[in-house]
């Protein structure tokens, strides 16, 4: 430990501005502070600090995502040996092998391409790198089909980071979830290669599939009137999807997890699905066709909704961030996630396109509640005078 | 009449160290000092020279705005120095004491029986008129405004601080003395907050004061948070705020005549040996009191106040103009190996992301490190869970970064001052200096709008 506190501390005058490896700044700085939390005291305001900082909350965040990236690595490997007709064949751990070793290079590539970049702009700026990657990072490969090639999924990162936030001014000033953008990058430039029924089934062998089977998600096969999936399957998460979205039950525990520690808005969550479900109740009730039929809470534990309401509506950043504004915000995002689904058959999955259009509208939002507390100050005013 | 405010949002900080209720006498002080540097926005001039012999009341300096209000030595000796900053910035003028106590002689008589006028003048010639505070903007009173309402608290729910009833146990004739006084300066009503224990208490049994209860984690203690519950400030409203510290001086000085600036201070903190109170006197240099009373000299914080609003001081520095607490708590200037990574039994913290969350009435040692690095606002809903108001902090400091004077208006800036903020920056995940924003917004205020 101290040998490589001493490297850092050693190594720091060398990085400084000025010195020859000066734009090495801002990397020395990230893996410095990673590895140690700084000596500084406080020089003015509150003596003493909240032991939480950005890099706690965000490591919370991660921890909440690894149960629903663990379950679906094991699902990679699952949906491979369903297509190949081989499951009998396999043991619990082959599917998870062969899932991780799938999804293991999608996570670096996002991580290196974007921490990559973050660092080039941290040191532009001359500002610190922010956390805020580290949870976008892991996002991006979960709400990515497994068959997304290793390019695309640089491409889009980079996007995302550049314009989804470096262009704003970085984490704490973005309009719309980084993550969530690298997804619509991908879903607009590339739609031959990102929807279909082949993309979330791991390529190889596709070819021998095994009878009757198609690879298309529940929501694909909805929409075409056919409702077969087993409310079980997609609960515990055995169903064909974007790696990380398709089990409601790992996503639980992470949800449990943000709750237990307050990092995630419970507020947004709970109205997200209670809006979700209310559009699902809404769609029964006036109900033309089979897929709108669908029972509601079938919708909860179907797609992106589960991982969406989770994970990605709750980022503080591109959320509402007054209490009013969370409700309203996290209501809307689930009506809009439902409402697309089910009536629009050119988005097979609508829970992004209502986060990001929410991400747009959240300011607006903020802007009402904030303009309610005002009057109600200026109110309590005249009613003293 | 009273009413009672049960306050839900807050934050009690569990520190170790909180001061027994043992009252011992200090040393006698060798030297005492004022700083200007108490009062934000003061400009002084000085009124004396080095060398110069003083007795308690004769003024060392004023305000170059406002020349009636003075600021005058505590005790009686020779001023020993004016230390100067930056620019011949007044950081101290220090009296070097000569234990004769030497008050100058004031008008001794019953409040009641003076004019408004009469009252004034006593306090301002006395120097104990810079204890009274406007809202907004939390600057010294103009004296020649008449405010609303006049607000005290009863009570400090600040982390370690005293526990007024001890403090002010012997005082009660003072105490009552001052509000008279105080009474004199407004037409409106003066507001005491007290704690809902206290039935018998020294405060409760005040007379001529209108009482309101308040329950809750700090900051209800605060004098800013129990005006916004009781009579929120507005535009153009103006109240004045008082330490109860200084109903004890304006007491004695109307019941005596002449100007006792001995008080009661807790000296508290993790790192000191045995915390309790001590007699002493305002502005005392801190060293012969310290002495010996801490763990280990070299990496300890002295705080001049709690260690939310205090001020770090040197061990040969003086106390604080409003401080009734000495903190010492450890400097923590050291590298933790991954330290936001660790499961944190022991790091007491205002979210539930530490293991310590899970024991809700430990107490911690906490040190001055930041924590982590400064970044941009990131979380949201953090500062309203510890600030009791009907306001929106992050939005209210956002308008004070884009210096958007409209907006600040309609935020609140009127209603709140650096103390009410602290909570928010101890809470912050994001290291912002929220106390230092606020300030900066304040002043713009006064600039613009004067």
């Amino acid at each position: 430990m101290k040998a490589i506190r001493n490297f850092f501390e050693n190594t720091k005058p060398h990085v400084q501005k000025g010195s020859k490896f000066h734009w090495l700044h801002s990397t020395h700085d990230a893996f410095f502070t990673l590895l140690f939390v700084q000596k500084d005291t406080s020089k003015s305001g509150t003596h003493i600090h909240d032991y939480t900082d950005l890099k706690r909350t965000m490591g919370i965040v991660v921890l909440s995502v690894v149960p629903a990236l663990l379950f679906g690595m094991y699902n990679v490997g699952y949906q491979h040996f369903g297509a190949l007709g081989q499951l009998a064949d396999t043991t619990f751990f082959q599917l998870f092998l062969f899932g991780f070793l799938k999804v293991l290079p999608v996570i670096i590539v996002s991580y290196v391409s974007g921490l990559g970049i973050e660092f080039i702009f941290a040191q532009l700026r001359g500002h610190e790198v922010n956390e805020g990657f580290l949870v976008s990072g892991i996002l991006i490969p979960l709400i990515m089909p497994i068959n997304t090639p290793l390019w695309m999924i640089a491409v889009a990162t980079a996007f995302a980071v550049v314009f989804g936030k470096e262009v704003f001014g970085g984490t704490g000033m973005n309009i719309w979830n980084p993550a969530l953008v690298a997804r619509a990058f991908l879903f607009f430039a590339y739609p031959a290669q990102m929807s279909g029924d082949s993309v979330w089934i791991s390529a190889s062998g596709i070819e021998k599939m095994a009878d009757g089977f198609t690879g298309a998600t529940p929501m694909a096969e909805a929409v075409l009137g056919n409702i077969e999936f087993s409310a079980w399957d997609a609960f515990i998460g055995l169903i064909p999807g974007s790696i990380g979205e398709t089990s409601a039950l790992a996503i639980l525990i992470g949800a449990l997890i943000l709750i237990v520690t307050g990092v995630g808005s419970w507020r947004i969550m709970l109205s997200t699905i209670v809006g979700g479900a209310f559009m699902g109740v809404l769609l029964n009730l006036f109900a033309v066709n089979t897929y709108m039929e669908l029972e509601f809470w079938k919708h909860l534990i179907i797609g992106g909704f589960a991982f969406g309401a989770i994970f990605m509506a709750t980022d503080p950043v591109s959320a509402a961030q007054t209490v009013r504004g969370k409700w309203i915000y996290g209501f809307l995002v689930g009506v809009l996630a439902i409402l697309i689904r089910v009536l629009n058959p050119a988005f097979p999955e609508g829970m992004m396109l209502a986060i990001l259009l929410m991400n747009t509208f959240a300011p607006l939002i903020d802007h009402y509640v904030i303009q309610g507390n005002i009057k109600r100050r200026l109110k309590r005013a005249q009613v003293n005078a | 009449m009273s009413k009672h405010f049960k306050l839900k949002r807050g934050l009690d900080i569990r520190l170790k160290g909180i001061a027994e209720a043992v009252l011992e006498d200090a040393p006698a002080a060798k030297t005492v000092a004022l700083k200007p540097t108490d009062f934000p926005g003061l400009t002084p001039k000085l009124k004396v020279k080095a060398e110069a012999q003083v007795k308690a009341g004769d003024a060392l300096f004023f305000d170059k705005y406002n020349p009636e209000v003075l600021f005058t030595s505590p005790v009686s000796g020779t001023v020993k120095a004016v230390n100067r900053g930056e620019r011949r910035k007044i950081l101290e003028v220090v009296v070097e004491a000569d234990r004769q106590n030497e008050s100058l002689e004031f008008t001794k008589a019953d409040p009641s029986s003076l004019s408004r006028e009469e009252i004034k003048e006593q306090l301002l010639k006395s120097g104990l008129w810079p204890f009274i505070k406007q809202r907004p903007y939390g600057v010294l009173a103009k004296p020649t405004d008449v405010p609303a309402n006049i607000f005290i608290s009863g009570f400090d729910s600040a982390p370690l601080a005293p526990e007024y009833e001890f403090v002010f146990e012997s005082e009660q004739s003072a105490l009552q003395s001052g509000i008279n006084a105080l009474a004199k300066l407004t037409d409106g009503n003066i507001f005491l907050g007290l704690p809902s224990n206290q039935e018998n208490g020294v405060f409760s049994t005040l007379k001529n004061v209108e009482v309101n209860t308040f329950s809750g984690p700090h900051p209800v203690g605060n004098v800013g948070i129990q005006i916004h519950h009781v009579s929120p400030v507005n535009k153009g409203d103006l109240v004045w705020t008082i330490p109860a510290q200084a109903l004890v001086f304006i007491g004695r000085l109307f019941e005596t005549g002449k100007l006792d600036l001995s008080k009661t201070i807790a000296l508290t903190g993790s790192e000191v040996k045995t915390p309790k109170y001590y007699k002493t006197v305002h502005g005392t240099n801190l060293s012969e009191l310290l002495n010996g009373k801490t763990k280990e000299e070299n990496t300890e914080r002295i705080i001049s106040g709690n260690v939310l609003t205090g001020t770090k001081v040197a061990k040969d520095e003086f106390l604080g103009f409003f401080d009734q607490q000495i903190t010492v708590i450890p400097e923590g200037d050291q590298y933790e190996f991954m330290g936001w990574a660790a499961p944190g039994i022991n790091k007491f913290s205002a979210g539930k992301t530490f293991f310590s969350s899970l024991f809700p009435k430990k107490q911690y040692t906490l040190n001055a490190n930041m924590n982590g690095g400064e970044r941009a606002f990131v979380l949201s809903g953090q500062y309203e869970k510890v600030l009791p108001m009907d306001l929106l902090p992050v939005f209210l400091l956002k308008s004070i970064l884009v210096n958007d004077i409209d907006k600040m208006e309609q935020l609140g800036i009127y209603e709140v001052i650096e103390e009410d903020f602290a909570l928010c920056e101890y809470a912050c995940t994001s290291k912002i200096k929220v106390q230092d924003i606020l300030r900066e917004g304040i002043n713009s205020m006064i600039k613009e709008l004067g």
